[in-house]
């Protein structure tokens, strides 16, 4: 086992029925890496990450971790940790009990179980929740009783469904700060799913973004908004013109448009709003719709590309609807994109 | 005061009268002192009461009865707790079929499900009368003991049986462990649901019952054809007491009607 395959999915196919939701999947995971899947719903992110726990059997493929073949090891004997998008935290038992749950059907008792349970609460701060049933807590607080109960396992991997979304904004800090804290801590595995794509690019090490049952792109936070591959990822990391390239000229909805530098060679180009050049330039365009973002301004425009946006400081004179404007997309501001769909 | 505000409070009146009355009228003919069952008591005793434990064929009937209620509904509930559980958790072809199979027996009436099994089953397989009873008493159950419990299966998560698996537990130890203690309360409403209505089950009985083995009303309804005094009112009223002593107990510590 090299140490850039702790896990390993090769050519992993899975299916609902005879539905294929995930087909020939290469993916290769590092030992305590932290990566989010990252794509829109039914991109096979969710799938993925069930068929690492075992809690789907694999169509055709394999799943390695350790060095072990894992395809047809059962869910109960894969050593993988699931903290579930609702928790799923068993309603009768105390917290205390969540968390022994899975350490006393490994067999420990006594003084050793209640050390464990005891440090598990600590780390979340839960010490004090105890003999609290889980109906009794907020929505963070389950989720940290989730992440002990998983956490005190010592899994070679944790995954954690959409673990952010369920959070109001200021939890959610709390939560990435704590996530962050137990990989760093303990050295785990972390695989998260997420549709989100800021807290993708906030957590993870690196970024797996998943479409139609594939993978789109695998890289670091900085790859993937800087230096999207294609424009499915670029539109999803926010760049909002976005047009494929035939023989040095954009197609755009108002026909081909030569660049005013020089085309490289792409088959498609990406700007997000801020990188649009507003005021000098060798377009125009006329404002259709503007608005206020705090330390930003965006501008809507309608140009013989077809509509693009664009945004610029606050602090500049603003522009009034119904204003001609200067513009350009510069050819070496772009990303460059290699597929476009 | 006109006659239309007049009307609602005396409808409801009537309603509870007509659901009440006979009640009333049953347990004070049970402490009546004369020789028959009659409304108004004449006089006040517990004789009647009193002859209740006294006759022979009430303890055995009752006995059989009691054996009805609590084998039955067990029996129903083995086999409903595992039928209600694939119900609700798999999608299975045909299931909606099963649902309404096995809602059956609520909606035959009781004459001709007892008919059928007798005329069918008993006679042309010469089962036993008490064998006969058990099984169709647990058919009768059965319903409601789905029902009951699939109500509490769906209102619980299927994903902490996952959560269980995935911290070692196998899937029929997660079963017991996760399901099972959070579908305790939909049991035992299911369990006591199915109680009552064995306990005072007639048309079904009344087919299958025969020389020496009876339940406690069929043995009610032939005691009255040969004795008319007011014992199995006194009876009536002593079960009813019970009945309801079961079900305020049953809403009190579990919560009976979240599952009705």
């Amino acid at each position: 086992m090299s140490d850039a395959s702790y896990l390993s999915l090769e050519k992993l196919t899975l299916a609902y029925g005879d539905t294929v939701a995930v087909a020939d999947l290469d993916l290769d995971i590092r030992k305590g890496e932290l990566i989010a899947l990252l794509g829109p719903s039914g991109c096979g992110k969710t799938t993925t990450m069930r068929a690492i726990a075992g809690l789907l059997p694999v169509k055709s493929g394999r799943v390695r971790l350790d060095g072990a073949d894992m395809t047809r090891v059962p869910a109960n004997k894969r050593a993988v940790g699931l903290v579930f998008q609702s928790y799923a935290l068993f309603p009768h038992l105390s917290v205390y009990e969540n968390v022994a749950f899975g350490l006393k059907l490994k067999g420990m008792r006594g003084a050793e179980l209640d050390a464990k349970v005891q440090a598990g609460l600590k780390s979340v701060g839960l010490s004090s929740f105890a003999n609290r049933k889980p109906a009794e807590l907020s929505g963070g607080q389950q989720q940290r009783v989730a992440l002990a109960r998983s956490m005190v396992m010592e899994p070679k991997v944790l995954l954690l469904d959409e673990p952010l979304s369920n959070l109001d904004a200021r939890l959610r800090l709390e939560m990435r700060t704590e996530l962050q804290r137990v990989q760093k801590e303990t050295g785990v595995t972390m695989i998260f799913v997420t549709h989100d794509q800021a807290e993708a690019l906030a957590l993870a090490d690196r970024i797996v973004v998943m479409k139609g049952g594939a993978i789109e792109q695998i890289g670091t936070p900085e790859d993937i908004y800087n230096r999207p591959v294609s424009s499915f990822v670029a539109d999803f990391v926010g760049f909002e013109n976005i047009f494929p390239l035939e023989g040095g000229q954009l197609r755009t909805s108002g026909g081909l448009i030569e660049l005013s530098g020089e085309a490289p060679s792409a088959a498609g180009l990406a700007w997000r709003p801020r990188m649009v050049t507003l005021g000098t330039g060798p377009f125009r365009g006329t404002v259709r719709g503007t608005s206020f973002a705090g330390d930003s301004r965006e501008y809507l425009l309608d140009t013989s590309f077809g509509a693009i946006k664009a945004e610029v400081e606050a602090g500049l004179p603003a522009h009034a609807l119904g204003a001609d404007l200067l513009f350009d997309l510069p050819a070496e501001k772009a990303a460059l994109l290699s597929k476009f769909s | 005061m006109n006659a239309r505000s007049l009307f609602i409070p005396a409808t409801l009146f009537l309603v509870i009268a007509f659901l009440i009355g006979p009640f009333l009228i049953i347990v004070a003919a049970s402490f009546s002192a004369g020789e028959t069952l009659a409304f108004p008591p004449q006089g006040f005793s517990l004789r009647w009461i009193a002859k209740v434990f006294t006759v022979e064929s009430f303890q055995a009937s009752f006995a059989m009865s009691l054996f009805l209620a609590i084998g039955g509904t067990a029996a129903a509930l083995v086999l409903g707790i595992p039928a209600s559980y694939a119900l609700s958790r798999y999608k299975l072809p045909g299931a909606e079929i099963v649902r309404t199979v096995v809602s059956a027996p609520i909606i035959v009436p009781g004459i001709i499900v007892g008919l059928a099994l007798l005329r069918y089953i008993v006679v042309p397989f010469q089962v036993g009368i008490t064998l006969a009873l058990f099984v169709a008493h647990t058919a009768l159950v059965l319903p409601y003991a789905v029902r009951v419990v699939s109500a509490s299966l769906d209102n619980l998560r299927s994903d902490i049986e996952e959560a269980a698996v995935l911290l070692g537990s196998s899937r029929l130890g997660a079963f017991f462990r996760v399901v099972m203690p959070n579908i305790r309360g939909g049991i035992m409403s299911a369990f006591i649901l199915g109680f009552v209505t064995s306990f005072n089950q007639v048309p079904v009985s009344l087919f299958l019952s025969g020389p020496g083995v009876r339940t406690l009303p069929v043995d009610m309804i032939a005691y009255m054809e040969i004795v008319f005094d007011p014992s199995v009112a006194a009876l009536s009223s002593l079960l009813a007491f019970l009945s309801i002593g079961i079900v305020f107990a049953a809403e009190r510590f579990l919560g009976f009607s979240r599952y009705v």
